[in-house]
């Protein structure tokens, strides 16, 4: 929603000329959706008799959960946050019809951005090929740079056309579209990427990547020279002032000097903007940056450039800086979209909205750059474990926001949902919420 | 440094660094129109110089290389606009926006497996004692080579409009096709040209943005700029001075914005983000009259006619 809040609408020749190029867009092009075949469906599979076959749950590694825990990974598939509205995958007429033999089980992907940005988009296409490592039988329809807007909905249309039974939107801003979409296609199932609620057919689920922002804040605390940290952002949303707000204080948990300056840029992936924000920031002094944007590269090269550190976010960015690179806060979508196909095959799958974080492998630490020092490698690696055990709260009070006040009681350390909604600041970021 | 100065040189260093790709764009449009043609397509190729270029340079590893190519490939973008509304007669407004789609798509799947690479690119050259000038030596004299060359562009262009037998003859053609014929000039020829150097320097602009100023290539990268350039050339009144005025001053406006919120000055970034456009917006709803009487004769007609 926020994204479709762009508000530069004042340029007025501007907006006229681009929503005349929208129009365009929308009207004389259909919106295509590439099929990508599995890579080679096993044949043996298509000899086994349908009614013989034995419905295998997926049970992923540690290493698939890059470290953890298989048994907490299964346990968020078990728990129901939102039981209101949840329904059965057998009770929807098109995703629980049996397949005919050799058929494949047709599914949707829409990213709102390229699916190679080195950022958000490219780690849920990266999580879609592991489904289709998964389960070979299924056939996956991907359709890329689809804006936030109507256009979402007559793509997703024209994936049920082609017979997806299953369509997972990945953007947030594609919550309403596909929420009115649901209604009207009761036998498709929708899945949404970052969504706080579900409906009979709509499901929803996201990570708690903010965990690893503390880890990465520690790093940055640790590297800082200046104390000086930079944090280029899109919009004031919660997910993006958990991250902000994460990583200053794990930097002013292992230095308490620190001090963080928040930037917004209006824009998930503007590299210019992103590349003239390094510049600002780097004349005020900040020698560690961190973005939460869609498209990662511009940032991390402008660190490598002007021979300063920065953690990553989304995807590990690694090779766009070999000196400066520390380490970096990246989804680990793969076994969670295959749990829910193998779900939604099975006819187990219940719409709901499943969160999971470190230890539950939705998220997962990137490699650590080469310059990385081994003690500062070693306490995020220590910080890891004790924000996969519980043993490290983040938010456990007292915090105080921007104007000193309280906001956090000594002792509390608030429920997951209700660190979705924040809307401040931590004391010692510098910076805006609206 | 205090927080003023600090505010200061931030708009400045904005001004040039997110101006320049802009400000070539501008150039070039300034040319396509003053031969009386309107192209939308400055987008479009200045994605393709922004893609083209990064292309050649990370498979060549030469920056010169790299900068050719994305002047071609604007260029080549625009010869297709020029053939489609001079030698097809297409509408012209359409025809432009239609090529800054195929310009968005073509770079989407050129440039595929180019995001994250890394290159030389062109680096800041510091030029001697104009460069120490405190704040302002540091903001234009610390550039790479695209904005040296886009700052003499400026005073060049201007002379080779106004001043030279080709320019007089391209003002004639924009001011009137039959009159420019009856004087002898080909005007579709004079068209071509002018469309293909827009297309050129609108690629070079993007390939400032890909080599100079980010280093990098993300799909649809120009975000806008090449609509905000077709904005400035108004702002501008189809000279080449002004054009390179409106381009700096567009960058001021973003330069500010980030300024103002890394010193944590208590303005709405929501505000702010709006500060570009509302500074383009302002500026051509003053000069409005004056505007229209400086629009060639011929580019009146386009909008009036649509075609």
């Amino acid at each position: 929603m926020y994204r479709k809040l762009k508000t530069k609408v004042p340029m007025l020749l501007v907006a006229m000329i681009s929503v005349m190029a929208l129009a365009i867009a929308c009207g004389e092009e259909a919106p295509t959706a590439t099929p990508t075949s599995a890579p080679t469906a096993a044949p043996a599979a298509t000899s086994t008799p349908v009614a013989m076959m034995t419905k295998a749950a997926y049970v992923p590694t540690a290493d698939d959960l890059g470290g953890g825990s298989p048994a907490a990974f299964a346990k968020v598939f078990e728990n129901s946050i939102d039981t209101s509205t949840n329904q059965a995958a057998s009770e929807y007429a098109d995703a629980a019809k049996p397949l005919d033999d050799g058929e494949k089980l047709k599914i949707g992907f829409i990213f709102v951005g390229s699916q190679q940005d080195l950022g958000y988009n490219q780690a849920a296409y990266e999580g879609s090929q592991y489904l289709l490592k998964q389960h070979p039988d299924v056939e996956i329809l991907y359709a890329e740079n689809i804006p936030e807007t109507a256009q979402v909905k007559s793509v997703m249309e024209g994936m049920i056309q082609q017979g997806a039974k299953v369509i997972f939107a990945t953007s947030f801003g594609y919550s309403d579209a596909t929420k009115e979409l649901a209604k009207q296609h009761p036998g498709i199932i929708f899945l949404h990427q970052g969504d706080l609620e579900s409906t009979p057919n709509y499901g929803a689920y996201f990570g708690n990547i903010w965990q690893l922002e503390y880890a990465m804040g520690q790093a940055a605390g640790r590297t800082t020279k200046t104390n000086e940290l930079g944090f280029v952002a899109a919009f004031p949303i919660p997910q993006t002032l958990l991250n902000v707000n994460a990583f200053h204080l794990g930097a002013a948990s292992v230095n308490p000097d620190v001090s963080t300056t928040f930037v917004l840029l209006g824009d998930w992936c503007d590299p210019a903007k992103q590349a003239a924000a390094a510049q600002t920031m780097l004349d005020a002094g900040v020698d560690v940056i961190t973005q939460h944007q869609d498209c990662t590269g511009t940032i991390t090269t402008a660190a490598e450039r002007a021979n300063i550190h920065v953690t990553g976010y989304h995807q590990d960015a690694s090779p766009a800086a070999p000196n400066g690179w520390l380490s970096g806060a990246v989804w680990n979508w793969g076994p969670v979209y295959t749990e829910l196909v193998t779900e939604i095959k099975n006819g187990t799958y219940k719409t709901n909205v499943f969160f999971g974080g470190l230890e539950e492998g939705f998220v997962k630490l990137a490699p650590f750059g080469a310059n990385v020092p081994m003690e500062v490698q070693e306490e995020v690696l220590a910080t890891v474990e004790g924000l996969r055990d519980g043993s490290i709260q983040p938010f456990l009070g007292p915090i105080a926001d921007q104007s000193g006040a309280v906001r956090i009681a000594d002792g509390e350390s608030p429920p997951d949902a209700e660190l979705q909604t924040i809307d401040w600041l931590v004391e010692g970021v510098s910076g805006s919420t609206n | 440094m205090t927080t003023f100065w600090l505010v200061i040189k931030g708009v400045l260093t904005g001004a040039v660094g997110p101006g320049i790709s802009v400000m070539y764009a501008t150039y070039g449009e300034v040319i396509t129109e003053r031969s009386g043609k309107i192209n939308l397509g400055v987008e479009g190729a200045m994605l393709m110089g922004a893609c083209f270029a990064f292309i050649a340079a990370a498979e060549t590893q030469s920056e010169a290389i790299g900068v050719l190519a994305g002047g071609l490939a604007g260029g080549a973008l625009s010869l297709f606009f020029a053939f489609m509304v001079i030698t097809r007669r297409a509408n012209q407004l359409a025809t432009g926006l239609a090529i800054t789609m195929l310009g968005i798509g073509i770079t989407s799947w050129a440039g595929r497996s180019y995001v994250g690479v890394s290159i030389a690119g062109l680096d800041p050259i510091a030029i001697p004692v104009l460069s120490g000038v405190p704040i302002l030596g540091e903001a234009l004299f610390h550039q790479d080579i695209l904005a040296y060359i886009a700052y003499a562009l400026g005073p060049t262009l201007w002379f080779v409009l106004f001043r030279s037998r080709w320019g007089l003859s391209l003002r004639a053609v924009g001011e009137s096709v039959e009159v420019a014929y009856a004087a002898g000039r080909n005007a579709a020829v004079v068209q071509y040209g002018a469309i293909a150097i827009g297309g050129i320097l609108a690629g070079i602009g993007g390939a400032q943005l890909s080599l100079a100023f980010t280093q990098s290539w993300s799909e649809g990268m120009t975000a806008g700029r090449g609509f905000i350039a077709v904005a400035l050339v108004i702002f501008g009144m189809w000279t080449p001075l002004r054009a390179m005025a409106g381009s700096l001053l567009f960058g001021a406006a973003i330069g500010l914005e980030l300024q103002l919120q890394t010193v944590d000055a208590p303005v709405s970034p929501f505000y702010l983000q709006m500060l570009p456009y509302i500074t383009t917006l302002v500026v051509l709803a003053i000069w409005t009259g004056a505007t229209f009487r400086a629009m060639p004769e011929g580019l009146k007609r386009v909008l009036k006619e649509g075609g």
